[in-house]
């Protein structure tokens, strides 16, 4: 990297050029790993059901005879076609899968980041400018209990108050059977869909089933920002461009909100970005608590069957959207803050 | 020396000058603890607490079969009578029985036994594994360097729970669902963050002035790495152990409520009960889950407080002491103050 590569698209290239061994490396840690597990795919979700000479003729069919560094270079070829085979179980191409389901987990995330900004912005920031006082040491103790509790309890406390004592809001799957049925899938994105083809009702209906499982997840990331946000606030605080404006007798409050928020606020791009791992791994939980048809769900599913080919699919599929997530993150942050662009 | 009008140093003051030297026995023991006792105000609230509540748990984990009333398999009394089903909390079973028929207290207990176990192995083999691979990798650096920095990010980069979930089951075949499968799966999560750490530590020490003496009066690389880098890196090893303690926890609950984790029949696991309490959740029966929900939390918060605390009270940069207000003698006007 040069010294003077200040220019944005010099960046971009050289954290592409950086991203793509990261990418090879992921994908032949994937690959290794599913043949280290023993036997090959086809007689892990098979074997028992079928006769040996059916199971032979599936597996020379599906390739798994050839030597290991064919089906490696075959496999790196599928995924740069972005073909990530068919499931053994149901014999679903794994695309569909992800295209289904991932609508489904994009949906949950999406909204449980929002809240989760959302709600780690405004107690950051409140405890940061409060510093050192009760109000400080509330927000920082929410940060750390929220944070130190699995997805899955608060799911289930969620759907204990909620759900069966309040009886406000479903605690199981992404709408109600009839929904389901009658709602047009174009993109699969429910809350997109609902609004596409100005079924209101419907809208009520999936927002309704978002509610609980997109906030116990957004809280449980938001436990990170409350934290990040107060430590930023506090840095910035303590600015000469801060000092210079409070010496010019500019409220405190307009200090605060004007001068040092939106630099406060950098950082969380960045954590952002690295919160979309932690937003998976939760994603996957969540779905389990409460039914959500997601890529996760889907994903213990084909575990439980030893479906290997589905799983391994998945996890590529999941590889090579951190990397892009990771990019593109990088990107937008040397968009906003030269100075990271070194 | 005569200086009548200073005032005798009460125990609130101390007169200007070097702070006096005790000799102690036990000297780097002393100074080991002396940053706790010297721990003031928040950081010192945070660290006790978390001292508090960790030790707790230990002493649950410790002498789980004395302290629980009965065994975290048990279903029937000894007289074989079976215990009811999801049976509300009693003065029999404090915490009611669950889905299996057995005893959520003696289970939560027991938990608290399996969750020490698994982390303390996992973060004994990830440290044992990430430790020696940062200090050679950021020592010698170089190709050998590049390539782990790679794989590492490349392991850190990807959801690590997923992750977990496939190390996991491609052992469970050959481990069995116990505790050696889940503390092998969750190590290998936290290799890359030990390497990380350690490794970025020993880049910024391989300069200081200390290394480069050691190194020009001929010290082997084995030494410089033993005993100059490695005593300055096992500093923080406490802090992010502890912070990694806290995580595992979760990791391992996490595992055992997919189904990954350890077994009911080879030991009581918090998060796989919380898994069989989801469905109980719309049956408004509370106890199956809220308990031993409650005892990860609570775990996981006293880890992190010991963590966090630790972290105050060790590191010299966020360090804050007891100010102690220094009484300077009075001016004299001759201005031969300091004679």
């Amino acid at each position: 990297m040069a010294k003077q590569s200040t220019s944005l698209r010099a960046y971009l290239l050289t954290r592409i050029a950086l991203a793509i061994p990261m990418l090879l490396i992921l994908l032949t840690l994937v690959f290794f790993l599913m043949r280290v597990a023993p036997g090959d795919p086809i007689s892990a979700a098979l074997g028992g059901r079928l006769t040996q000479e059916e199971l032979d003729r599936r597996r020379a069919e599906a390739g798994y005879d050839r030597p290991l560094a064919v089906q490696y270079v075959d496999y790196l070829g599928d995924v740069a076609t972005l073909n990530f085979g068919e499931t053994i179980v149901d014999n679903r191409p794994v695309t569909e899968v992800i295209v289904q389901n991932g609508a489904a987990t994009l949906e949950l995330t999406l909204t449980a980041m929002l809240i989760a900004v959302g709600v780690g912005v405004s107690i950051g920031l409140v405890a940061g400018r409060h510093r050192d006082t009760s109000v400080d040491f509330a927000g920082r103790m929410f940060g750390i209990v929220i944070y130190a509790a699995p997805v899955f309890f608060l799911g289930f406390l969620a759907q204990l108050v909620f759900g069966k004592w309040l009886g406000w809001f479903p605690t199981s799957g992404r709408a109600s059977p009839i929904v389901t049925f009658e709602l047009e899938t174009k993109t699969n994105l429910f809350i997109v869909d609902s609004i596409i083809s100005g079924n209101w009702s419907a809208l009520a209906d999936v927002l309704r089933h978002l509610v609980l499982p997109a906030t116990v997840l957004g809280l449980v990331i938001g436990g990170v920002f409350i934290r990040l946000v107060r430590v930023n606030l506090i840095q910035t605080l303590k600015g000469d461009y801060i000092e210079a404006a409070r010496a010019r007798g500019i409220e405190e409050r307009s200090v605060v909100y004007h001068h040092a928020f939106k630099n406060a606020l950098v950082p969380v791009i960045t954590v952002i970005g690295l919160q979309f791992a932690l937003l998976l791994s939760g994603a996957v939980l969540t779905e389990q608590t409460f039914n959500w048809p997601g890529i996760g769900s889907e994903l213990v599913r084909y575990l439980d069957n030893r479906d290997y080919i589905a799983v391994q699919g998945i996890i590529t599929f999941t590889g090579i959207v951190v990397i892009f997530v990771s990019v593109f993150i990088d990107f937008v942050n040397a968009w906003v803050d030269p100075r990271v662009r070194y | 020396m005569a200086m009548p009008s200073v005032e005798e140093p009460t125990a609130n003051t101390r007169p200007a000058g070097p702070a006096p030297v005790r000799a102690r026995r036990f000297r780097t023991l002393h100074r080991m603890f002396a940053p706790f006792a010297e721990a003031r105000g928040m950081p010192r609230f945070v660290v006790w607490a978390g001292v508090a509540i960790t030790t707790f748990f230990i002493v649950l984990a410790l002498f789980s079969p004395a302290i629980a009333p009965y065994d975290f398999d048990q279903y029937r009394t000894a007289d074989g009578v079976r215990f009811a089903k999801q049976e509300a909390p009693s003065s029999a079973h404090p915490f009611g029985t669950n889905v299996m028929s057995t005893d959520v207290l003696s289970r939560v207990i027991f938990g608290a036994r399996t969750a020490i176990e698994v982390v303390v192995l996992s973060i004994f083999v990830s440290m044992a594994i990430g430790l020696p691979l940062g200090l050679m990798s950021g020592y010698f650096g170089g190709k050998l360097d590049r390539i782990l920095l790679v794989f590492m990010d490349a392991l850190i980069a990807f959801p690590s729970l997923l992750f977990a979930i496939v190390i996991a089951f491609l052992l469970s075949d050959t481990f069995g669902r116990g505790v050696t499968t889940a503390a092998l799966a969750i190590s290998v999560v936290y290799i890359p963050q030990y390497f990380r750490v350690v490794r970025n530590h020993v880049i910024s020490i391989r300069e200081e002035a200390y290394v480069e003496a050691a190194r020009a009066i001929g010290a082997r690389p084995r030494t410089v790495i033993r005993r100059y880098v490695f005593q300055n890196v096992v500093q923080n090893v406490p802090v992010i152990a502890t912070l990694n303690a806290a995580d595992a926890i979760l990791t391992l609950a996490a595992l055992g409520f997919l189904g990954y984790g350890i077994q009911p029949t080879e030991a009581a696991e918090w998060g796989y009960d919380i898994q069989r309490a989801i469905s109980d959740a719309g049956a408004g029966i509370w106890w199956t889950g809220l308990f031993p929900g409650c005892a990860i939390v609570l775990l996981v918060t006293g880890l992190t407080l010991l963590g966090e605390g630790l972290n105050d009270v060790i590191n010299p940069v966020l360090r804050r002491r007891r100010i102690i207000p220094v009484r300077f003698p009075p001016l004299r006007r001759n201005g031969n103050a300091d004679e």
